[in-house]
């Protein structure tokens, strides 16, 4: 019997410390099947972020560095430079890619550089229990927007895949959700096509990852599933914002 | 062996190129240009890797990243982009990533000016960035030995597993003098722990500096706290020029050593019983033969660019067992032969008092 479905080989057996209902082992999970998938495991070299995945490089069965707040891609970087066949990626959450790793995450993203980012959009800072990020939603209560996000003094959300897809150095860039296991299935493709842009060598690829933080949205796993699918796929639409067509036209 | 004219700055990018070093990130700031620029030319030539990072941040955080992946890798700038660098430098010292970086000083604080400065003293020898760590930090004097600490660098950073300094400042960097330059170095270190993907490898390689799990972050400061000593222990360089008989010892590095040194020339000249105590390593400090030296009753004369900096670690060594004087300038201006002439004199007539 051949068989279809087992632990990833890319997953260590460590439990990990998230939440119950957290989508965080969810998206570990994609990455993994990933590497196992494209048989990389080996040659796969991961940054860590400074966030809930701090510890990802206990979870992962892959070579990995943990890099400061933020700065992810500029160690990605590094590491790619030294090792240009190694597959590089970086995993990182909101607060850490988007505020006060913008910088880094931008012109890495300029350079083309032939790296990966999973990029988890959960519109919290969820390692430091719960405070405003530079993805909360309008009128969205954290720990310190407690009246709600007040766009006339905060601002407003950065939807990072659009953004970024304003630059000519990224090869792919999708968002992708998983609150229910068909937009699973859809997400663990999208990894797929990433890893796979930058083993074809095609430059820098980017996954944003819509997902769940139970905890501090102050809501059950299933509830937060919801949230996720009714309010934030309308200000964070899913789909490709850069693709691979678009760059073999050019 | 090759004996040409070169700028401070360009003999130790050279020197890192010999020494294999094949990746270098940087961001543009004065006095420091000549490094990045030739690395730019250079780096190609030897299928090496020169990036022009966005900013100070991005080139440490490059740098951690090659050098956690076994790259002989090297940053430089200057004061300001010195102090944007603190926190990485805090990472690479927490996850023991080897690495050089160096620090063409110029002025502060703030924006400061582009004269040469030794007011990063503290700054390079003292941590820095947050937590107990220590950098291996050379101080240049010389051309010739920009390109001969460069390499020990490297090999003292992979020796240790530790990022290394170099401090040197304006003038050095600008200042044309001969060099010899060495052959070229094939490196092909091993890095057991560098990671590198897994193959091969029953367990993953994991750069990191993390210790919040029960008591991880003591047993790593303890690690690193024992090889801060093997360095105290094995690593001190510093250079002593007539010091056996001397009544009066000035301390000086990098620039206000090569005035020091034409000042006790003509003293000594005049017969007069001067000598000179060159630290080369600034950390670990050259504290047991200050120490030595104050215990057989000689007296200090320490000269800086600064308001007193390195003359602090001095009074530390002597640990008032001799007169320590100070003679230093602030940031901008560079002490003239003369003026430290004048100070010594005026020192060896005032005696012991
Ligand atoms: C320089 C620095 N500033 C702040 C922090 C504190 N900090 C730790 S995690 C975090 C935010 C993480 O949020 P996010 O990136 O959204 O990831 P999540 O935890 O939600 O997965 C912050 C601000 C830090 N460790 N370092
Ligand atoms: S705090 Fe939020 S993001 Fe972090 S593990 Fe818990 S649920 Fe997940």
């Amino acid at each position: 019997m051949q068989k279809v479905f087992g632990y990833p080989r890319a997953l260590t057996s460590k439990r990990t410390h998230y939440c119950p209902g957290c989508t965080h082992g969810i998206v570990h999970r994609l990455v993994a099947e990933a590497i196992d998938d494209l048989g990389i495991q080996e040659q796969t070299i991961g940054i860590a972020p400074v966030g809930c995945a701090v510890l990802a490089y206990e979870y992962f069965d892959v070579d990995f560095q943990e890099a400061a707040h933020g700065r992810a891609p500029a160690v990605a970087t590094g590491i790619k430079r030294v090792h240009p066949d190694a597959v590089v990626f970086s995993y990182q959450g909101d607060g850490d890619l988007a505020s006060i790793g913008t910088a880094e995450i931008v012109h890495a993203a300029a350079r083309g550089e032939n790296i990966t980012v999973i990029f988890i959009n959960n519109t919290v800072y969820g390692m430091t229990g719960g405070q405003m990020a530079p993805t909360t939603l309008p009128g969205q209560k954290t720990t310190t927007s407690p009246y709600g996000r007040d766009t006339t003094k905060v601002g407003f959300p950065i939807r990072v895949s659009e953004m970024l897809a304003t630059l000519d150095g990224p090869s792919y860039i999708e968002r992708v959700s998983v609150h229910d296991p068909k937009h699973i299935i859809k997400a663990g493709r999208a990894i797929r096509k990433a890893f796979e842009m930058q083993i074809a060598g095609k430059g820098f690829s980017l996954v944003e990852v819509l997902s769940t933080c139970p905890t501090n949205w102050g809501l059950t796993p299933i509830k937060a599933l919801e949230r996720l699918k009714e309010q934030m796929i309308p200000y964070y639409p899913l789909g490709v914002f850069r693709s691979p067509e678009e760059v073999a036209e050019e | 062996m090759e004996r040409v004219m070169m700028k401070g700055n360009e003999a130790l990018a050279e020197g890192a190129i010999r020494a294999g070093c094949r990746f270098f990130f940087g961001y543009p700031i004065t006095p420091q240009n000549e490094i990045p620029e030739y690395m730019a030319r250079r780096m190609p030539e030897v299928n090496g890797v020169f990036l022009q990072a966005e900013s100070e941040v991005s080139a440490i955080n490059m740098i951690y990243g090659a050098g956690g992946a076994g790259g002989r890798a090297l940053t430089s700038s200057s004061s300001p982009g010195i102090s944007l660098k603190q926190e990485g430098i805090s990472y690479l010292a927490g996850a023991q990533v080897p690495c050089v970086i160096v620090n063409v000083a110029r002025g502060g604080p703030g924006l400061g000016g582009l004269g040469p400065s030794q007011s990063d003293y503290f700054q390079a020898t003292k941590g820095g960035g947050h937590g107990d760590y220590h950098l291996i930090v050379y101080a240049p004097g010389t051309a010739q030995e920009m390109v001969d600490l460069i390499g020990l660098a490297f090999d003292k950073a992979e020796e240790y597993r530790n990022p290394v300094m170099i401090l040197s400042d304006a003038i050095m960097g600008q200042m044309m003098e001969p060099v010899v330059l060495p052959e070229m170095r094939e490196v092909t270190a091993d890095q057991p722990w560098a990671t590198t993907g897994k193959k091969g490898r029953a367990k993953p390689n994991v750069i990191n500096s993390l210790g919040i799990v029960g008591e991880d972050l003591e047993r790593i400061n303890i690690e690193l706290q024992e090889k801060y000593k093997k360095i105290v222990d094995n690593e001190i360089r510093y250079e002593a020029d007539g010091i056996d008989d001397a009544d009066l010892i000035v301390v000086a590095y990098g620039t206000t050593s090569r005035v020091a040194r034409s000042a006790l020339n003509m003293l000594r000249a005049e017969g007069k019983k001067v000598g000179l105590l060159r630290p080369i390593t600034l950390w670990p400090f050259p504290k047991p033969i200050l120490s030595e030296l104050a215990a057989e009753g000689k007296r200090f004369l320490v000269v800086e660019m600064s308001v007193g900096q390195l003359v602090e670690d001095v009074i530390l060594a002597v640990n008032d067992r001799a007169k320590v004087d100070f003679f230093g300038k602030l940031n901008g201006s560079v002490p003239t032969v003369r003026e430290v002439y004048n100070e010594i004199n005026a020192l060896l007539q005032k005696g012991g008092a």
